[in-house]
């Protein structure tokens, strides 16, 4: 394991730049997970690192070395893809063996067997090992492909959306699994996704990527709590957060400079009242199960907001809102800092 | 309920034709299998006739005297003697010599049969070998490099198949009397490769696109160079491409009759020229015509055989994602 840095990176693909100037130090050890919508350059961040594809300007270090004209065999990375990750003409054993049996790393065939077991039984694929790779189902896929980078000790692990094509329930299995593993380990990881759960649960730290720019770096808390602009507020937080214009809802102390509201769920005091000193109405109630999504109107303006399942309100029913403590933005969109 | 699921258990799919269409098709496919079969059955049975059955008129279908006389011309040259050496010779040495002698001739050799099949395999298993290699490496190139004008060069590849070969015999002839390439095996095989590896480069292009680059990428990361990661991992999952070009570039290299007459004659020659030359006493010895041609049909078969999965999966390719 080694500390990664991306110093300045960018990368276009004709005229369209995919990764512009991207700088990033991932620590020894750390799970750092890019988060961003597609085509926001999270995928080419990580091909430039695996040396898939070459930087057109700034430096890649690995262990403090630039690697940026190193081919990606010579670059001791493990890559996870998101699909068409195992060779298909290979049993689980030779897939998990492949990278040990590279004519780079001539390892015995004692070691090779020994690791393959070791890795088969953490990624819990050791009873399937004899099986061809097509004929598993998507998670034991995943589990394997995870496994095949787990294999070697790589001075890096990176990870393309490996969660992306499983059903719900396979892939919160898989991300507790992973991050097991990886603390276990104390491996050092860069995770691309666009999963904000998956990205609040696991990262030690997250980075926004859009439109090719890094716009923020930080603990999943910092990027909740303090986001640096509108697009990072977007991007984390279910239900999504409310963008207010500043005359919606009654604030105290607002800054001078403050352009617009955003409003997560636990910053809106909902409260019964009646038609007269009611400030809101609500417009329907979503449930699901667990809890509830009160769509709400209020000056014209629809807005989410959470509610415990017992929550007595009924569509129709005016309510009084009040905000507490919002994160409000200035007009470039910019977070204020309170 | 027990309706319903008596209803359901017979019910197919909407897409999957009903009995009476497939029955339909079943004797369709039958009817053409057995249209074409008619002339390979005509070439087995007069393999096995007598010379005087195989031109009988009325031709005689299934009431003829199977005899292996055919074979025996194909395989030897025979002199025609007078009654009276021939009392005087031992006895015959074998089932071919005693058909000879009936007939009033002997056995004097070999004929030229044998060497010309064997330059039939030579030149078409190299020719396919050698346009299946290249072809996999050109089409490798052209599905995963920039190559500067790539669509004109597959394009100028392709347009080599838009004219009939034959049309540019006689350059070829001409040059191959320059280069002293005429009547030799090197020269067939280099002929019957140039015809076929456009063919070769546009069929495995296709099936190599198919093959998504990740697997490479994950070769390249796995520590393997491109080398090694085309041999390990393209070389394994483009099978049934390669097999599939191979059987069609291997057909046209054993079956080309045109070229062969016209550049070879003696030692490179291969057998479909050579075939039609073997003329008994008094006109074509049909027999022997037929034993030769049978017995040219046996490697392409077996060949075809081995293949005919990949073959079939070759050919609907691209229609199916697995």
């Amino acid at each position: 394991m080694a500390d990664v840095s991306l110093k300045a990176v960018s990368k276009s693909f004709g005229t369209n730049a995919a990764v512009k100037s991207v700088s990033l130090d991932i620590k020894d050890g750390e799970f750092i997970v890019l988060l961003g919508p597609t085509g926001a350059g999270k995928t080419t961040t990580l091909r430039l690192i695996a040396g898939l594809e070459r930087a057109d300007s700034g430096d890649i270090l690995i262990d403090g070395e630039r690697v940026n004209e190193a081919g990606p065999s010579e670059r001791d990375v493990a890559f996870v893809f998101q699909a068409y990750s195992l060779y298909p003409h290979l049993s689980v054993y030779e897939n998990l063996a492949f990278p040990l049996r590279s004519p780079a790393r001539k390892m015995a065939q004692a070691d090779i067997d020994a690791r393959v077991r070791a890795v088969a039984k953490m990624v819990r694929i050791d009873h399937k090992l004899e099986n061809k790779s097509t004929k598993l189902s998507g998670g034991e896929m995943q589990r394997v492909a995870i496994g095949r980078a787990l294999v070697r000790d790589p001075a890096i692990f990176l990870m393309d959306e490996p969660l992306s094509s499983l059903d719900a329930k396979l892939r919160g299995d898989l991300r507790l699994e992973l991050k097991r593993i990886q603390s276990d380990l104390g491996a050092t990881l860069l995770y691309v996704t666009h999963d904000q759960i998956e990205a609040m649960t696991m990262a030690d730290r997250i980075g926004i990527l859009a439109d090719g720019t890094l716009v923020q770096m930080g603990t999943p808390r910092e990027i909740y709590e303090r986001p640096a602009n509108i697009h990072v507020a977007q991007r984390l937080g279910q239900p999504h957060i409310n963008l207010l214009p500043m005359d919606v809802l009654p604030v105290q102390s607002a800054p001078s400079a403050a352009a617009s509201i955003g409003a997560r769920t636990e910053h809106l005091q909902i409260e019964a009242a009646d038609a007269a000193e009611g400030n809101g109405c609500i417009d329907w109630i979503e449930h699901l199960g667990d809890q509830k999504h009160l769509h709400l109107i209020a000056g014209g303006r629809k807005l989410v907001a959470l509610a415990d399942p017992f929550s007595p309100l009924q569509p129709g029913d005016p309510v009084k809102l009040t905000l507490k403590s919002p994160i409000y933005f200035d007009a470039s969109g910019n977070r204020i800092a309170s | 309920m027990s309706g319903a699921s008596k209803h359901l258990a017979t019910a197919h799919s909407v897409v999957e034709p009903g009995p009476w269409a497939k029955r339909i098709a079943g004797t369709l496919v039958v009817l053409y299998a057995l249209i074409t079969m008619i002339p390979l059955f005509w070439i087995v049975t007069t393999s096995i006739k007598t010379p005087p059955d195989s031109i009988s008129y009325p031709p005689k279908i299934f009431n003829f005297t199977p005899s292996i006389e055919g074979y025996c011309n194909l395989f030897t040259t025979r002199s025609r003697q007078t009654q009276e050496y021939i009392e005087s010779l031992g006895p015959a040495t074998s089932r071919c010599d005693q058909i000879a002698r009936d007939r009033s001739m002997v056995v004097v050799g070999e004929s030229n049969y044998w060497p010309r099949f064997v330059n039939s395999i030579i030149i078409a298993f190299g020719s396919t070998f050698l346009a299946v290699f290249l072809g996999t490496l050109a089409a490798y190139g052209f599905s995963r490099f920039r190559v500067p004008l790539k669509d004109d060069l597959l394009f100028f590849i392709l347009s080599t198949r838009m004219m009939p070969p034959i049309a540019v015999a006689i350059p070829i002839y001409l040059m191959y009397r320059e280069l002293g390439l005429s009547d030799t095996a090197l020269g067939m095989i280099l002929l019957y490769t140039a015809i076929n590896v456009s063919l070769a480069v546009w069929l495995l292009k296709g099936f190599i696109d198919e093959i998504p680059r990740e697997y490479e990428e994950a070769a390249l990361i796995d520590g393997y160079t491109r080398m090694q990661a085309f041999f390990r991992v393209v070389l394994p999952q483009a099978t049934t491409g390669i097999a599939a070009t191979a059987i069609f570039c291997l057909i046209f290299a054993w079956n080309e009759y045109a070229f062969a007459v016209l550049l070879t004659s003696g030692t490179a020659q291969t057998a479909p020229p050579f075939i039609p030359t073997i003329i008994g006493e008094g006109g074509m010895d049909w027999p022997a015509v037929g034993a030769g041609t049978t017995i040219f049909l046996v490697p392409i078969l077996v060949f075809t055989i081995l293949l005919r999965k990949q073959l079939l999966r070759g050919i609907t390719f691209g229609a199916v994602r697995k």
